[in-house]
């Protein structure tokens, strides 16, 4: 009986020569990564303190302090402090602040290589499945655990199998895609297993859009999400200077608890409502819904590809009256090569704030909040109650086209409507 | 709550589907040190939780608690404010694992919608029964996975680390 990617990838780290579903594994761990808001502050630095303070493999641990970067007030400035000099003296050169979401920085420079078991203290450690890599989000004790022995216990998870075939309809985006399985799914669908994303579709993905759908398997549960090593994956790390890993797929014999099948050609621009991410509806369904803010960013929605679709949408636009909108790019990186190619300026003359590449808005601690009654549309990854600011607001999840296009309309609206 | 040989007897906090950790630790709030994070628990659905709460009670849920983030600020404040035990139909799996990590007994159980608020209930996470005496009805619960036992057995994963850092051969090098 054949493997998935996911079993094929705990069994190397648990080194056996198989694993089936439901086997609990100690695997060595390949990678760390700590972000500031639940890193080395909580429950982290002063346990390890009691344990002897040292970490199995520092070269292997990656901290981003990006929740509160750029601080809005002193007490996150105090995190921000803290987890610097907490990396500094525990000799973790991969310390990124003031640089971006977490999982973007990991992706840019090097951190996943496929094949790799990485866990992180954030629940969308998930994205590095798109690079055809186990990740998945732990808390912070756990990391703890990691730190000192390097190991984790895992379920195998039972793989789910998205096969996705044909051309995405003009308008549609991979955060689209995102929402439809999500919706398919129910947001515990997936809980404790992986999704394999497999069918000409998502072979001709461009990394942007398969990191947005990786990143989103949380949503649906999962544990993880994965797509194969393929040509496409080795192109991506050698063209930014860090190839590393090899081809990897799941076996023709592998044995799945689900397979989703669904046509390109079906799909069109989704709203997930509030409060759930699989409360999920056309967004031409939606067009009574007045917006106040649109944003685009995140680790979800504020890549390249996101920045210059909603760029191209609004060149001799402007953003509605009243509206709001707030781009965040995914990395300074991002940042930098759309101000290079005029994105940035394209955004900026439709009436575009572009912020700082942050975390910020997506959890409401910076950069970006709504007060009470506020909608916002977003092309970040969650719509809980309260999460963006008030928890009298109402978030709104859609691709970044969908929110370029709310927010000239000043409602929600598909982007095929203009 | 009061333990005896794997029986827990306690007041239950009781809520429905879904009760993410945007819910139960509110992001505006995490900039705070725990104890003072705590007392903003469950505030977007329910203000008054943090006052309710006392030292042994049971918080209860249904579907999917937990789903969300991977913050363990969610099953801290829980525990700052004296709960050490969570019962519910599903969990959202790293809630699930942050839970037991911090030493709470996170238990399954399918009819939790049959339990109301402030309902006096003895789990016997051994035998798998939950007994509501407010009610007097009996159910159903799923003991806790063999792997996990002795993880909550001793507290936690940090006692479990502390153990291991004491085996000074290495030879239990699993925890």
């Amino acid at each position: 009986m054949g493997m998935t990617m996911t079993e094929k990838i705990l069994a190397r780290g648990c080194g056996q020569k198989s694993v089936r579903p439901g086997e609990i594994v100690w695997c060595k761990v390949d990678g760390a990564m700590m972000d500031d808001i639940l890193g080395p502050r909580v429950e982290i630095a002063e346990k390890l303190k009691v344990l002897g303070d040292s970490i199995w493999d520092a070269g292997r641990v990656t901290i981003v302090s990006d929740h509160y970067t750029p601080p809005a007030n002193s007490k996150q400035a105090e995190i921000v402090k803290f987890t610097r000099e907490w990396a500094r003296q525990h000799g973790i050169s991969n310390y990124f602040e003031f640089a971006g979401p977490c999982h973007q920085i990991m992706v840019e420079n090097g951190r996943v290589c496929p094949g790799d078991i990485i866990v992180g203290t954030d629940s969308h450690t998930c994205t590095y499945g798109a690079l055809g890599a186990f990740s998945t989000g732990i808390g912070s004790t756990e990391m703890l655990g990691v730190l000192v022995t390097g190991e984790i216990w895992l379920r195998v998870p039972e793989s789910i199998r998205i096969v996705l075939r044909g051309e995405f309809p003009e308008s549609v985006m991979a955060k689209d895609v995102a929402l439809k399985v999500i919706g398919m799914l129910g947001h515990h669908g997936a809980t404790y297993k992986a999704l394999e994303f497999t069918g000409d579709t998502f072979e001709k993905m461009i990394m942007d859009e398969r990191l947005c759908i990786a990143n989103m398997a949380v949503e649906a549960g999962a544990k993880n999400g994965i797509f194969p090593f393929d040509e496409f994956t080795g192109d991506f790390l050698r063209a930014q200077g860090t190839p590393c890993g090899e081809a990897l797929a799941s076996d023709e014999d592998a044995v799945y608890a689900q397979t989703v099948e669904f046509e390109s050609e079906q799909l069109e621009p989704l709203c997930a409502c509030p409060h759930e991410v699989d409360n999920v509806t056309e967004i031409k369904n939606l067009d009574n819904v007045t917006v106040d803010q649109a944003y685009i960013g995140s680790c979800t929605g504020g890549r390249y590809h996101d920045l210059k679709m909603a760029a191209d949408f609004l060149k001799g636009k402007k953003v509605a009256r009243g509206v709001r909108l707030l781009v965040s790019p995914a990395s300074a990186q991002v940042w930098g090569q759309c101000a290079k190619d005029g994105i940035l300026n394209t955004l900026a003359e439709a009436g575009a704030v572009v912020l700082a590449s942050s975390c910020g808005a997506c959890l409401g601690v910076h950069s970006g909040a709504i007060g009470s009654g506020e909608v916002c549309v977003s092309s970040t990854n969650r719509n809980f109650i309260g999460r963006m600011g008030s928890k009298e607001g109402q978030i709104y999840l859609a691709s970044p086209l969908s929110v370029a296009a709310s927010a000239v309309m000043g409602k929600l609206t598909d982007p095929r409507m203009i | 709550m009061e333990k005896e040989s794997g029986v827990y007897r306690g007041r239950c906090l009781k809520y429905g589907d879904n009760i993410n950790t945007d819910i139960i630790s509110p992001p505006m709030y995490m900039e705070l040190p725990i104890e003072q994070a705590a007392a903003y628990a469950m505030s977007p659905i329910d203000p008054e939780f943090a006052s309710k709460c006392r030292p042994g009670d049971i918080f209860v849920a249904e579907e999917n608690l937990g789903s969300g983030s991977s913050r363990e600020t969610a099953p801290l404040a829980l525990k700052e404010l004296g709960i050490r035990i969570v019962l519910a139909k599903s969990y959202a799996r790293i809630f699930y694992r942050n839970c037991i990590n911090l030493g709470i007994l996170a238990i399954e159980c399918s009819q939790t919608d049959k339990i109301a608020y402030f309902d006096e209930i003895e789990i016997d996470y051994k035998k798998g029964v939950i007994t509501n005496r407010s009610s007097q009805e009996t159910y159903r619960c799923q003991a806790i996975p063999n792997h996990i036992v002795g993880l909550t057995e001793k507290g936690g994963l940090f006692a479990c680390l502390m153990e291991r850092r004491e085996k000074v051969d290495g030879s239990d090098i699993h925890l």
